[in-house]
């Protein structure tokens, strides 16, 4: 029985896998302990979890155990990674530098080192969503202290050449700072063979649970060290003080191990399912891929219609498929996706696009639906779009007359 | 953000939606767009030549659901009214029956302004002066007021 809406979001969230559930469950109520007790059995069982899944969440990105300190979530990492270099190597310099398309944990967060005094470059994106390494090289200064660039986008799923990008930042001394929320799990992350310094994720987009994250931080060659930013009972080695959520913890290392061993089967899976899904709506005319097609994840396609909003696609098969649209439509100062923007698409495209995401749980039967349920609603909407009956009547729409502008 | 029942029953089952023959000499179109919103309405209305009365309404639009139920509520409302009474159309009558929260209320202004721009199309059209907007009573920084 398919239920409905068919989920498609995954980029936001993915739902729990009901393995982390089971092994989260016994540290709710049974080995409820403190990790920090030291002196009775309680305590020493909720370690011993929480050993176990800094080892797990080490593996899934090929990182020691000890660099791997637990925050509430891949927003709190960006901010300790971002917060914590800049405070740390304030000696050295005061230049970050990033992308224009990172997510907003990082952009806000270099918008408020820039309060402090920080002097942050954004690389623009070409329309592959991908910057130019030597315009990344020519903007390092004898102040660059970071480079922070995401290791895939969440809106487009374009991957970036972390090799690369992380290879300039090396040869120049330079930090490399990577937010992997969005590829850890999906696609093969590897902190030394990628040569990234400092790596932030979140277990909700691996099937484990909202709440849970880890900043990654190297320790040797060079070792990293971050100023904290929580202050208190000196947990995670000083860097992250706060009782660590065991369940949580323990379910994150469970999503890790399960997402290290199936990634590479499910990426396949995923991958045939999206290519099937983009095949099928690029059928629609006037229907384009947005970002890199050949450099992305293998379960993320955003599209654009042409001649009908985003918002309107979702209003017509919201309670059939649940996605999210480019267009922010809603608010009192309505403004496009800032992603899609800077690929270069204009308002009338970036208001026109759907982001679907698969996840581990897609179904085929759900992409079959999916298909249907997002081509009649296009059909419909533009059977009464205007802007639609122009095209189709050949009308220049550059040179239409409006009745006031 | 959820929507009233009233603007997914109107975009649901839009009325009116559709094509006049715009070369008509009873017919009036107006097209306008917010390029800030990325809205287009298309607006029409045919007319009867004697009394003035709007005898039909079409729409076309291009935006959210929110401006889809606004141009489908408003060709519902000015048919069988003079083309005087229809220009008076006022937007936040459109806001309130479609229960239409701040953020929304460009939506129902572009219809308003679409309605307007159609009745004048047809006045130039048949030799008379375009309408002009009354007054507007409401002071104009009330959405500071309401937001």
């Amino acid at each position: 029985m398919l239920q409905l809406p068919v989920y498609l979001d995954n980029n936001a969230t993915t739902p729990l896998d009901p393995r982390v559930l089971e092994t989260m469950l016994p540290f709710f109520t049974q080995h409820f302990g403190n990790a920090s007790s030291r002196h009775h059995a309680y305590g020493w069982a909720a370690e011993a979890a929480v050993d176990l899944a800094r080892e797990q969440v080490a593996a899934l990105i090929g990182a020691d155990p000890k660099e791997i300190i637990f925050t509430s979530g891949a927003t709190e990492a960006d901010n300790l990674a971002l917060k914590g270099v800049f405070e740390m190597y304030a000696d050295k310099g005061n230049h970050i530098i990033t992308t224009e398309v990172e997510h907003k944990a990082v952009l806000d967060t270099c918008k408020h080192l820039e309060k402090l005094g920080a002097s942050v470059t954004y690389l623009k994106v070409n329309r592959e969503g991908m910057i130019d390494l030597k315009e990344l090289e020519s903007a390092i200064t004898a102040k660059t202290i970071l480079v922070a660039v995401m290791y895939a986008n969440n809106e487009i799923g374009s991957v970036n050449p972390i090799r690369e990008i992380s290879a300039i930042a090396k040869r120049h001394g330079v930090l490399m700072m990577s937010d992997i929320t969005q590829a850890a799990g999906k696609i093969p992350v590897d902190v030394n063979k990628d040569g990234i310094d400092l790596a932030a994720f979140s277990a909700h987009k691996l099937y484990g649970t909202k709440g849970i994250g880890a900043l990654y931080i190297r320790r040797k060659s060079p070792r990293v060290k971050v100023t904290a930013q929580m202050d208190g009972g000196g947990h995670e080695r000083g860097m992250r003080s706060g009782t660590l959520n065991v369940p949580a913890i323990a379910g994150f290392g469970k999503a890790c191990e399960l997402a290290l061993h199936e990634m590479e089967e499910e990426g396949k899976r995923l991958g045939a399912m999206r290519d099937k899904l983009e095949n099928a709506l690029l059928q629609l005319e006037e229907t384009y891929v947005n970002g890199s097609r050949a450099h992305r994840l293998p379960h993320v396609s955003n599209i654009s219609f042409r001649y009908v909003e985003g918002e309107a696609l979702l209003m017509g098969f919201g309670k059939e498929v649940a996605l999210s649209s480019g267009s922010a439509c809603t608010s009192a100062s309505p403004e496009p996706s800032y992603v899609l923007k800077a690929l270069g698409l204009g308002d009338d495209l970036a208001h026109s696009s759907l982001r679907f995401g698969l996840g581990r749980f897609t179904t085929e039967e759900e992409i079959d639906y999916t298909i249907n349920a997002v081509t009649a609603t296009v059909n419909k909407l533009r059977e009464i779009s205007p802007l639609w009956e122009m095209f189709k009547e050949g009308v220049d729409m550059n040179a239409i007359e409006w009745s006031h502008d | 953000m959820s929507y009233a029942e009233r603007v997914l029953e109107y975009y649901n089952n839009p009325r009116n939606a559709g094509t006049l023959d715009k070369n008509s000499q009873h017919v009036g179109t107006g097209l306008v767009h917010v390029s800030e919103y990325v809205d287009v309405v298309r607006f029409q209305v045919e007319v009867n030549p004697v009394t003035h009365v709007i005898r039909d309404a079409r729409f076309k639009t291009f935006g959210c659901g929110s401006a889809i139920a606004c141009s489908s509520i408003a060709t519902e409302w000015i048919k069988g009214k003079t083309i005087e009474e229809a220009f008076r159309l006022d937007h936040m009558e459109i806001v309130e029956a479609l229960s239409l929260p701040p953020s929304k209320i460009h939506s129902a202004i572009l219809t308003e302004d679409a309605v307007r721009a159609a009745i004048n199309d047809y006045r130039t059209k048949n030799g008379m002066e375009p309408a002009v907007e009354e007054y507007d009573e409401e002071p104009a920084d009330y959405y500071d007021e309401r937001d």
